[in-house]
């Protein structure tokens, strides 16, 4: 059999997009590190390090093979298991980027993913937990929802629902499973005891930082995720989706800092990082199919609606400790709809006057929250069961820092 | 000899430097000892805004300053210290505390020099 010929700029567009989408999960344990109180900073970092571990392992070992494999519910190649089948010089498709590029690229997403939930579970879950919980996620429900709509014989693919680079797969599915997990965990004890809110982040510093790589990284987890649907990747949808990535995210921060202004009387740089995400979020489906004016409204869109999604916690009375629900489950929500709304590109949505597309992604949309939601019940369930979710009250007062890794963050003042 | 320990607000330091400079004379005295400390009295933290969410910490950042003085200079340095730390316009709760202890002993560890003389 013949091998398609290399595209030199495509592949260097691929190697590059992997590492800008691997550079946003430390970029995410700064952003969520930096929320936490000083004694859970490196236990909320570690959530985000252990994934580029546990997963960087799994994806390899089964994750390709279930999310990319032939199928149409789940995928399985045994040739795929520990990508023995695949060989450096095999291509993906037609696409002129070999297939270990995209092995690597996809494999970015699927440790990300977990990595957003563990902003719900911040200062209060166990390390042994933790690491069983996303092992167990990321095989039963990441894989499995990757590939209905990303693989080409996925049935929601088939469907025609549209997501570019994973609001569904990768931002709902995770908002939701945060939500759920975080109702079995319960508030922390601060919470539970009642009181002023009284726990400050230990360092916005770190936050801005955070946010600040997450954006920058967002341009290869955007742009490229041309890959699914051009070829050769590095062309004009590529640049599309690089564009309204950044007007999103510019949008949604400006609109938030609004919002906030006018709540509270402050604009804060929490407020302005958290547009930013939010922004960064809710284009994620829609980057290569809409036009950069409408990335202005959904990112816009994004921060005033995600803004008061997180303004609802405190009044349900559950704990999403860094608003992974909030964020990433509204935002992803609200913009996969958008995406069914504002796409002109391969197919027209509602402002071309054609509902059927907004239908589509209301499914996409229902398929990952009930999915992801109760499967994320049953793990946390028999998770609890067994190694128990939640640390001890002694463990959670002192902090997890000091209790389940012996170390502590900050010894500034120390010679 | 007395050892006066002062928390006050840490945006006032440089006003009670000043007026401390102002009535401590350089022989005795003007040697300052200065941290950044954690804690509350009548006043709780400075309210802060989480997403929306108001914050009140429980401890409020405050600076600590520990100064030795001869027992002629103490009525002078509490009172500098009073003027400088005090807000503006008659005073409020977060101005903070003077404690003046006695004093058993003071070592110039250079010299070994001991008591007034060496403060």
């Amino acid at each position: 059999m013949t091998q398609p010929s290399i595209d030199a700029g495509s592949t260097a567009w691929m190697l590059m997009s992997s590492a800008m989408v691997l550079l946003m999960v430390p970029g995410l344990a700064l952003f969520y590190g930096g929320m936490v109180r000083r004694k859970n900073v490196l236990s909320t970092m570690m959530h985000s390090f252990v994934a580029m571990a546990v997963i960087g392992v799994q994806w390899v070992l089964i994750g390709y093979c279930l999310a990319f494999g032939p199928g149409r519910f789940v995928g399985f190649d045994p040739a795929y298991l520990g990508l023995s089948g695949i060989d450096h010089t095999t291509m993906l498709g037609d696409k002129g980027v070999p297939e270990l590029v995209f092995v690597m690229f996809q494999g970015k997403f699927a440790i990300i993913t977990p990595a957003l939930i563990s902003g719900a579970l911040a200062e209060r879950i166990s390390l042994r937990a933790y690491i069983a919980f996303i092992l167990l996620w990321s095989t039963l429900i990441y894989c499995p929802l990757a590939h209905w709509v990303w693989a080409s014989d996925g049935w929601l693919y088939q469907m025609g629902v549209l997501d570019f680079a994973g609001g569904t797969v990768v931002h709902v599915a995770a908002g939701v499973s945060a939500l759920v997990v975080a109702l079995f965990l319960g508030p922390r004890r601060e919470l539970r005891q009642g009181g002023a809110f009284a726990m400050t982040p230990n360092n916005l510093a770190l936050t801005l930082t955070g946010a600040g790589l997450l954006w920058f990284g967002w341009f290869g987890f955007n742009a490229g995720s041309a890959v699914a649907v051009q070829s050769p990747v590095a062309g004009p949808i590529a640049g599309l989706a690089f564009t309204t990535t950044q007007v999103a995210a510019a949008a949604a921060g400006l609109a938030w800092m609004l919002v906030e202004r006018w709540h509270h009387g402050k604009a804060t740089s929490l407020g302005l990082a958290s547009g930013i995400v939010a922004g960064l979020v809710a284009i994620t489906p829609a980057a290569g199919h809409v036009h950069p004016s409408s990335a202005l409204i959904i990112g816009g869109l994004a921060s005033v609606v995600c803004y008061g999604a997180v303004q609802m916690k405190g009044h349900l009375g559950f704990d999403d400790t860094l608003d992974a629900f909030g964020v990433h489950g509204v935002g992803g929500a609200l913009g996969a709809l958008l995406t069914g709304v504002f796409c002109f590109t391969p197919v027209a949505g509602l402002v071309a006057g054609d509902f059927t597309q907004l239908g589509k992604q209301a499914i996409g949309v229902l398929v990952a929250v009930v999915f992801s939601g109760i499967g994320t019940a049953i793990l946390a369930l028999l998770v609890d069961k067994t190694l128990g979710l939640r640390v001890s009250e002694q463990f959670e007062r002192d902090g997890l820092d000091i209790s389940i890794h012996g170390e502590r963050g900050y010894h500034l003042e120390q010679a | 000899m007395k050892l006066v320990l002062a928390i006050i607000r840490r945006e006032r330091l440089e006003a009670v430097q000043e007026s401390l400079r102002d009535v401590l004379d350089e022989a005795d005295n003007y040697r300052l000892t200065v941290d950044t400390v954690e804690g509350h009295g009548a006043q709780r933290g400075e309210p802060e805004f989480f997403r929306g969410q108001p914050i009140l910490p429980q401890l409020v950042q405050k600076t600590r300053i520990m100064i030795a003085v001869n027992d002629p200079y103490v009525e002078r340095a509490v009172q500098a210290i009073v003027d400088g730390a005090r807000t503006d316009g008659g005073g409020e709760v977060g101005d903070g505390k003077i404690f003046v202890i006695p004093l058993d002993d003071v070592v110039r560890i250079r010299t070994g020099e001991r008591g007034s003389g060496a403060i």
